[in-house]
Parts: C-alpha cells; sequence; structure tokens
C-alpha cells in the first residue's frame, strides 16, 4: 500500500513538475502552441483565414528565411519557434485575397530581424515590422484583420482567460494587464473628446487582432526591454502613441505604435545600459 | 559569430528590394488604369468595340431616387443605415415587344416610375396610371426591388414589390393595369427583404417565389422596439431576416414552403439568383449574404440542400450584394459573380468570380474564386452587376456599379467603421454603440467599372473609355436591348442618385442572335429555360432568370453577341418543363420568337 502510495506520490510529483516545466518560460514551445490553438479554435469554428494555404504559405517563407539567414550569418541552424510565430502571425493578422503579400511580409519581417540589430539584438517585433510595411507599402492589396472571429463573447473570454494565464506562467501578464487598462483608459479619454460612444472605442480591443497583439507582440521577450517596470511604461507609451493615432483616424493604430515606440525603448535602454557600464568602468 | 560585413550590405540591398515590390507592383496596375482613361468615342469604337452615350435626358427619364428616412434613433447613422433602395427591372408589361423600365424610390411618399417605352427612343412614366407608383405609404415600408414573372400563366408579367415593409404583388392585367393582390395570396404582413426571385422550383409548369430577408421580420425600421437590431457581426452574422419560398398554388394563392424544403437561414441576404447548376433540369438557388459567407442550396427536386462550404462559394465570410450568372468562357456552364467590399489600405475582401472546377469529380459541383486571375477581383465598395456582351463579340463581359455613402468627399467614415466593425456582438448588433456619420462618406464618389472578356481568360476594365464616369452610389444595373437595334443597352439605379441609361452603340460587323421565349408546359414567362448557341465552334449558353444581380431584373429577351462572320449551327433549349427543343437554320442579326413545343 506504502510503495503504491508513494508510487502515486512520486507520480503526482512527477506530473506536476512536468506541467510546471511545460508552462515555464523556458518552453520555447508554449507560445508557438498557444498561438498554434487559437488559430485552429479560430479557423475550425468560423473559417477566420482568408485560406488554409495563404498561411501556411506565410509561416513556410517565415522559416525557409529563418534557416537560410541564420546559417549564412550566424553559421548555425536556428531554433524555429520564433520564425513559426512570425509565419503565424503574418498568416493571421493580414488579409489578402492574393498570395504573394503573405510571402512577402513574412521574408520582410525575418529580414528585418537579422538587418536590424543594436548590440547583438534585434529591434523591432519581426511581424509587427512586417505587418506594418505592408500596410502602408501595399494599401492597395493588403488590409489588417480587423473583425471578429464568431459572434459569442464566450470564445474571446476563453481566449483571454487562457492566455493571460499562460503569459502569467510566462511571467509577462504585467505586461499585457498594463497595456489593456491603458487603452481602456484612453478610449475612454477619446470618447469624452471626440463624443463617439464609448462602447464604440473599446470595440476593437474584443477583437482578435488585439489578442494576438496583447499575447505576442507587446510581449516579445526579444524585443522588449528587461526591466518589469520599464516594460510597463513601454506598453504605457505605446497605448498612448496608439491613442494620437488613432485619434488621426489611423486604422491600424497599435502596430504603428508599436512600431514607433519598441525600437526606441530598446534603444534607448541599450544607451543607459551602456552608460552604465561606462560609469562603473570609470568608477573602477 | 559576427556577420560579415558584405553579406549585411547584400542582406540590406535585397531587403530595400523587397521593400519596393508592392510600389512596383502598384506602379504597374497604376499604368494600367491610366491607360484607360476617357477617350473619344471613335477611338473606344475601334478599339473596345462599343461605347455608351448616357441618354436618360433625352429619353425623358429625368429620376432622382428618395433614401428613407428610418426611426430618429438611427438618426448618426442614418445615411448608412438607408443605403438601399434604389432598383431596376426591366419588363415588357404590355407586351408590345419593346422593353419597359420599372424603378422604385424609397421615401416615405415618394412614387415608383414605371417608364413604358415609346418606341422612339423615349420613355414615358405611366406608373400613376398603372397603379403601380403609390407604392411607399406611411405604414407599409418602403420599395426596396422588384421582379417580374407571369405567376398565373394569362401572358402578361405580373410583379412582386421587394420592401422594407409590407411586400406587394401586383398582378397584371392584360398591359392595362395593375391589381394588388399580395393579401389573397398570402403574402405575410411585413419582411424586410432586398431581393427575391421568382423560378419555378418545383417543375409544375407556376412560377414560385423565393424571398430573402435582410433585417428580421419582426424589426418595423421606422417604429423600433430598441436599437439592437444591426449585425451581431460583420462577417458571422446569423441574426438576419428569415427566408421565404412561397410555393404557387396555381389559384392565386402562395404557400410558404421553406422549411418544408430546406431553406432555412437567418443570413442577411443581399442579393439571390437561380439556375440550373448540375444540370438536373431543376434551378439551385445561390444567395449572397451580406455579413457572411454565401449559400447555395442546390434543388434536389422539391427540396433543397445547402452546399456552400462543400461547393466553396461558401467558405470565406464576406459581403455578398450581388448574385449573377455568366457563360464566360464559352464552354456552357455558368460562372457566378459575387461583389463584395474594397477598400483601399483598410478592407481588402475582393469580389468573386465563383468558375466550376474541371477537375471536380464527375458529378460533384465545385467552384474556384478565379476574380483575382481574371481581373475583376477589385471593385471598390461593390454592389449590382450583370454580365451581357456589350461589344457582340461573343465573349460575356460584366458591368459593375459601386459606391456605398457618397457625402464629404473630404472626409471618411472609415475609421470609425472599422472600429465597430471590429467590435464583439454585444457591441456591434446595437446601433447606439456605432459612433455618428456626421456627413463623411463611406467608399463614396467610386468610378465604376465595365470590364470587358478578352475571350482569352482576363478582363479589361474600360469603363471611362467607354464612356462610363459617373461616380454615384450605384446599386442596381439591368440589361436590355432597349430599343431593338441588336445591341445590349444598360440601366443604372444609384442611391439618392439619378437613374442612368447608358445607350450602346457597336462597331459594326460584330453580329448577334436574340430569342424571345414563351412557355407552354413550362412556365409563360419560360423562367428557367435555357438558350445554348452553336456558332463557329463555340457554345454560348443563358437563361431566363427571374431577377440577378442587385435588386434587379434583366430582360427576359436573351441576347447572344457572335462576333464577325458568324455561322449559327443551332440553338438548343432546354425548358424547365424538361422539354429539348432544337432550332436550326438561325440567322444572325434577328430576334426569334420562340413557343415552347407542346
Amino acid at each position: 500500500m506504502s510503495q503504491t502510495l508513494s508510487a502515486e506520490g512520486v507520480g503526482q510529483g512527477n506530473s506536476s513538475a512536468g506541467w510546471k516545466r511545460f508552462l515555464s518560460p523556458e518552453n520555447r514551445y508554449l507560445s508557438p502552441i498557444l498561438i498554434t490553438a487559437i488559430l485552429l479554435a479560430g479557423q475550425l469554428s468560423y473559417g477566420i483565414l482568408e485560406s488554409f494555404a495563404r498561411t501556411l504559405l506565410a509561416i513556410v517563407t517565415s522559416i525557409v528565411a529563418e534557416l537560410v539567414l541564420s546559417k549564412i550569418f550566424y553559421g548555425r541552424w536556428p531554433h524555429l519557434a520564433s520564425a513559426y510565430i512570425s509565419g503565424i502571425s503574418v498568416g493571421i493578422l493580414i488579409r489578402s485575397p492574393a498570395f504573394w503579400p503573405y510571402a512577402l511580409c513574412a521574408l520582410i519581417s525575418i529580414t528585418s530581424k537579422y538587418l536590424f540589430r543594436v548590440n547583438g539584438r534585434h529591434i523591432w517585433n519581426p511581424s509587427n515590422f512586417g505587418i506594418s510595411a505592408m500596410l502602408v507599402l501595399a494599401s492597395a492589396t493588403v488590409a489588417g484583420l480587423s473583425i471578429q472571429w464568431g459572434n459569442f463573447l464566450w470564445p474571446m473570454i476563453v481566449i483571454w482567460a487562457l492566455g493571460s494565464a499562460i503569459i502569467w506562467r510566462l511571467h509577462r501578464f504585467h505586461i499585457c494587464a498594463t497595456y489593456v487598462v491603458s487603452f481602456m483608459g484612453f478610449a475612454f479619454l477619446r470618447s469624452w473628446m471626440t463624443g463617439s460612444p464609448w462602447q464604440s472605442e473599446i470595440a476593437p480591443i474584443t477583437g482578435p487582432m488585439y489578442q494576438l497583439f496583447v499575447f505576442f507582440m507587446i510581449t516579445d521577450p526579444k524585443t522588449t526591454v528587461k526591466a518589469k517596470w520599464a516594460q510597463c511604461v513601454v506598453v504605457f507609451a505605446v497605448a498612448g502613441v496608439e491613442m494620437v493615432l488613432r485619434l488621426h483616424q489611423a486604422v491600424y493604430a497599435p502596430f504603428y505604435a508599436l512600431f514607433l515606440v519598441g525600437p526606441l525603448a530598446l534603444l534607448l535602454e541599450t544607451y543607459l545600459a551602456s552608460r552604465q557600464r561606462r560609469a562603473y568602468a570609470m568608477a573602477a | 559569430m559576427k556577420p560579415r560585413r558584405s553579406a549585411k550590405f547584400i542582406l540590406a540591398l535585397f531587403f530595400v528590394a523587397l521593400l519596393f515590390v508592392p510600389f512596383v507592383l502598384q506602379r504597374r496596375d497604376t499604368r494600367h488604369a491610366a491607360a484607360q482613361g476617357a477617350i473619344s468615342s471613335a477611338t473606344a469604337l475601334a478599339r473596345y468595340g462599343f461605347y455608351f452615350d448616357e441618354v436618360s435626358k433625352q429619353a425623358g427619364i429625368n429620376f432622382i431616387h428618395e433614401a428613407p428616412t428610418l426611426d430618429p434613433r438611427l438618426d448618426a447613422i442614418m445615411p448608412e443605415v438607408a443605403s438601399m433602395g434604389a432598383s431596376v427591372s426591366i419588363v415588357d408589361f404590355d407586351r408590345d415587344g419593346w422593353p419597359d423600365l420599372y424603378v422604385t424610390n424609397s421615401a416615405i411618399g415618394s412614387r415608383n416610375h414605371l417608364y413604358r417605352n415609346m418606341h422612339d427612343g423615349t420613355f414615358q412614366d405611366v406608373a400613376e396610371k398603372m397603379g403601380v407608383a403609390d407604392v411607399n405609404r406611411a405604414g407599409t415600408g418602403v420599395s426596396m426591388g422588384a421582379v417580374w414573372g407571369d405567376y398565373d400563366n394569362d401572358g402578361y408579367e405580373d410583379m412582386f414589390l421587394i420592401k422594407w415593409g409590407k411586400p406587394e404583388l401586383f398582378h397584371n392585367d392584360h398591359g392595362h393595369g395593375f391589381t394588388q393582390v399580395g393579401d389573397e395570396a398570402g403574402l405575410p404582413p411585413w419582411i424586410n427583404a432586398n431581393t427575391a426571385v421568382w423560378f419555378d422550383y418545383d417543375g409544375d409548369g407556376k412560377l414560385d417565389l423565393f424571398v430573402g430577408g435582410y433585417y428580421p421580420e419582426n424589426v418595423n425600421l421606422w417604429k423600433l422596439d430598441n436599437t439592437r437590431m444591426m449585425p451581431e457581426s460583420f462577417e458571422y452574422a446569423k441574426n438576419g431576416g428569415r427566408k421565404y419560398l412561397f410555393h404557387n398554388l396555381g389559384n392565386g394563392k402562395f404557400e410558404e414552403v421553406s422549411q418544408k424544403v430546406g431553406i432555412t437561414s437567418r443570413r442577411w441576404a443581399l442579393a439571390a439568383a437561380a439556375a440550373d447548376l448540375r444540370g438536373t433540369g431543376r434551378q439551385d438557388l445561390f444567395i449572397a449574404n451580406d455579413y457572411g459567407v454565401s449559400e447555395l442550396f442546390l434543388n434536389d427536386g422539391g427540396r433543397f440542400h445547402e452546399a456552400g462550404q462543400q461547393t466553396g462559394v461558401g467558405a470565406a465570410p464576406k459581403s455578398g450584394m450581388n448574385a449573377a450568372f455568366g457563360d464566360i468562357f464559352d464552354q456552357g456552364k455558368y460562372s457566378i459573380y459575387v461583389s463584395n467590399i474594397s477598400e483601399e489600405g483598410v478592407l481588402i475582401q475582393g469580389n468573386n468570380l465563383w468558375v466550376p472546377d474541371e477537375s471536380a469529380p464527375k458529378g460533384s459541383l465545385r467552384y474556384t474564386n478565379m476574380a483575382r486571375d481574371m481581373g475583376v477581383e477589385l471593385g471598390g465598395w461593390s454592389f449590382g452587376a450583370q454580365f451581357g456582351d456589350l461589344n457582340n463579340d461573343g465573349n460575356l463581359d460584366l458591368y459593375l456599379v459601386n459606391g456605398y455613402v457618397s457625402l464629404d468627399r473630404s472626409k471618411s467614415y472609415w475609421y470609425d467603421f472599422t472600429k465597430i466593425a471590429g467590435g464583439n456582438s454585444t457591441i456591434i448588433d446595437d446601433a447606439k454603440n456605432w459612433p455618428a456619420m456626421k456627413g463623411r462618406s463611406l467608399s463614396g464618389y467610386q468610378q465604376k467599372k465595365v470590364w470587358l472578356n478578352d475571350g482569352e481568360g482576363k478582363f479589361e476594365d474600360v469603363a471611362r473609355a467607354v464612356g462610363v464616369a459617373d461616380t454615384h452610389d450605384g446599386r442596381s444595373v439591368a440589361m436590355a436591348d432597349l430599343w431593338n437595334r441588336g445591341v445590349l443597352d444598360v440601366v443604372v439605379a444609384n442611391q439618392r442618385g439619378p437613374l442612368l441609361v447608358y445607350k450602346n452603340h457597336v462597331k459594326p460587323g460584330n453580329r448577334w442572335i436574340e430569342f424571345a421565349l414563351e412557355g407552354t408546359r413550362s412556365n409563360r414567362s419560360a423562367i428557367g429555360a435555357e438558350v445554348t448557341v452553336y456558332w463557329n465552334g463555340k457554345q454560348q449558353i443563358q437563361q431566363v432568370s427571374g431577377g440577378s444581380g442587385f435588386a434587379a431584373q434583366n430582360d427576359r429577351r436573351l441576347h447572344f453577341g457572335l462576333g464577325p462572320d458568324a455561322q449559327i449551327d443551332k440553338a438548343v433549349i432546354r425548358w424547365p418543363s424538361g422539354t429539348k427543343q432544337v432550332v436550326h437554320d438561325l440567322a444572325p442579326d434577328k430576334l426569334y420568337h420562340i413557343l415552347e413545343a407542346k
């Protein structure tokens, strides 16, 4: 009996440890799994994609570009989780009846990652860069995802709850929470300023574009600043810039806001860090 | 490992090249579009084989559509909600052999017009005299369109008036007037519909009527119970009006059978059309829905099953606003054109050209969207479209009207529209949550499209070149040989705008043939009858339609362009009764009246 109990106890411990390992920041497969789950749930229930083929094209292009560029520039085969997320984000977040924008957007995204680097870090979130570029440069053919997936409240609540739980485990929930709270605050401010119903101002954040933006773009570990408080300040700034862009009727304001604020924050952090290093060096 | 400087330089060049790709593609398209600017009529005739003159004034038509004014609680977004109702249907209501026009108006108290063709290039409004003018009375709703069919087989086309309100059926009293018979016929008290189609779904020789609801039927748009009457989603809405299939009992009465035959949908129907898509001898029903996927109800003989997903036409949700059939490859098969919304930088749905998939297993029906490949994808905020051979070269061309709300040119409502369109159902379905339009335009002042079919898989937009330069908010387009000249003229109804009559001038030398069919065993209007003309090794199929496009109906006479040196082998007519009639010894440049063989 005791052996059995002991075995059960060990088993439970292993299972729990397994889950903890699975839901840990070190698990680089967690985000790909989450975004894939969102994609599949949306597509199988509502057919959210322009087509599977287009999304697949974006994913494959993204992965191939990552493999080639990593091998050329660093002489090694890369971990593909990041490229996969970039590809799938592109596949979901841009809408075009044509195929070429999906491949082009994925290529721009990954290429930007290797081109714009400071102290070994890329400064733009790749898919944010690619999508922003396409929305500006190919507006005749490309639009962003700006509609709901389905009609019901509960899928939205499930995605927000599940996403939040996972992001919590990844120790990045504060980023999402700060952004959402800031967005809501600015939404009410905009409503007061413009006279638009407040419901219309908060409407965008109930859509899937924001779910992906909040969980996968603004939380990207590679392109966010390091200090926790600074991460909160940066996403507050993103929401603030977005507010200004929205007052100027920019439909894809969140992408553009992150495009503008994200690199500036990283550059500032890099500058401050180097200044601090110099100060230490001088003091030493 | 540090990347080499040269590799980084090459990468930078590659990156810049990538950024230039959209620019290059766009520049190519712009150059192409610039080539289609206005040119002289002589040049258009030489280059494209036709040009249009807008002749409404000369023809005595001075009609301006009036939009409805709905419940004051919708004032903030009134231009958007009250954005439909302009329609045109073409019918020879007095059987004098010349097509007449029926045009709807949509303000309470406004008059609809019935333009009788005076045979001399002019039209005269006889709606008052005929009793079909004063149909937009307070408490009964307003007109959204009209479709014509001889439901009692007395030889005269009767009219179903599509309304947001009390639907009306008008019996044609032998061309001398109309009698309102909706109550006796058993029509429901209220439907908020934008589409209806006459077709004989059960092949009993009597025309039945499909009516597709848009807003739910319990919504009175002039006296709202509450403001939660908007779609629950921009692309997945299922809270629209119900569908009706009125089975013609033959005694002036109709029985509503939609549930019984399997047509159950609450999507927001905007356009419906019927055609025999599988060669079964029974007409199937295609519905283009706003805020969602299209539906294809295949007719299994008395019952229907929905096959949109299975056939491919109902896979991707868009904003369907048109349904038109055309044999664009001259292969004896219909393609289907569905219009949607495309606005640069905001929303690129793209219109759909559903072409039958030749590689589909035998016996199954499958469509591929070829709109992009064939050049008919981007048409702005598209509404009505019709196929017709505009230059008589033997290939069906496509005329598309567009433009949603044209108000202040310098201010756009798009930003606010996208905000709310992306909202959850609890937000989007309540009109009070929608930002006020404040006189702003929403895809306004758009250039129409006249896509010329080159017969080799490409369409070219020649609208401005052939004289179509209007930028009104186009809704409904219909085609007919208005003056019996052997060419297709085009009539366009514009929301809050004028009715336009485009008189067609076609290069001499291209031949044509027309057919006026009359059923005996089949319904007398011959709706659903198909004619396949075989000439010069080619074939083209057309059918008599009980309504197609958006809130429109073409003339029942079928017009085939044949190109030069036409040698007609035969015409095969398949009647809805199943009778097959083969006609030989046909000469081009003639209209043939054909009575169904008994």
